[in-house]
């Protein structure tokens, strides 16, 4: 399983497709055509972020006649401040503790 | 349909320590020891056995050892139980030890599953600004 870290920022390094995540933030769902209509690419290169994007957990896309509809997924980011980045800072600050006690103790 | 790559988290902290695997592993499996440095606890170092962490802020970890090799790996669950779902965390945290020239490389490897993580985000209300400012705090602590 690649790391979830890995695959955000893979994916949100592309300034287009983050351009692309960020309307959907802000402005709600949307259809691929709204969406290359703004963007400075052709349909096909936003329908192929959009698919990188929904891979990566960003993005939801529902279909309604001809049309497909995308929004964003802020779930998706949770990888980035979820728990771990608690538990890391927890850690950190106990191995500091298990240094100083090893300082302490008898050989 | 679910994520997976999403479900599953883990946090890797290690160290470097000027001190052999030997004595490490006494201040990880000798309760009176875990307690100078983690939390209170009544730990033993047999495979099955139960026990909790108890925090200085009341909070009670439910614990059962996995893997006990003796100086090397060191395994056992870390289960947080709240009435809110939110805040429930299952997890395995694994100690992992090896001599190196100068002493002890430590790797902590906690890995879990938080099933609802609604208020880390707050749902769809948090704005991507927002997200950065925390992404910022996040990598400092995380690497």
């Amino acid at each position: 399983m690649p790391n979830a870290h890995d695959v955000l920022f893979r994916t949100l390094g592309d300034p287009t497709r983050r351009a692309i995540f960020e309307r959907l933030c802000r402005e709600g769902e949307k259809t691929v055509a709204a969406l290359t209509a703004r963007a400075k690419v052709s349909q096909p290169a936003v329908s192929k972020h959009l698919g990188v994007l929904k891979q990566a957990g960003l993005v939801r896309n529902r279909h309604e006649g001809r049309q497909t509809h995308y929004s964003a997924q802020l779930g998706g980011l949770a990888p980035l401040i979820d728990w771990t980045s608690q538990m890391a800072g927890f850690w950190q600050s106990r191995f500091d503790h298990l240094e100083d006690l090893l300082k302490r103790m008898d050989q | 349909m679910t994520n997976t790559a999403t479900e599953t988290r883990s946090v890797v902290v290690e160290r470097e320590i000027p001190y052999p695997p030997e004595k490490i592993w006494r201040a990880l499996t000798q309760p009176h020891l875990i307690e100078e440095w983690l939390m209170k606890n009544d730990f033993k170092p047999v495979v099955g056995h139960r026990f909790n962490l108890r925090g200085d802020w009341g909070g009670v970890l439910d614990c059962e050892v996995l893997v006990v090799e003796t100086n090397r790996t060191l395994s056992y669950t870390w289960n947080f139980t709240h009435d809110d779902a939110a805040y429930n965390l299952k997890s395995i945290v694994t100690f992992t030890l090896t001599p190196t020239r100068a002493g002890t490389h430590l790797r902590m490897e906690q890995s879990g599953f938080r099933p609802d993580q609604k208020q880390a985000y707050g749902g769809a209300k948090v704005g991507w600004q927002q997200f950065f400012a925390k992404l910022d705090q996040v990598l400092a602590r995380t690497y």
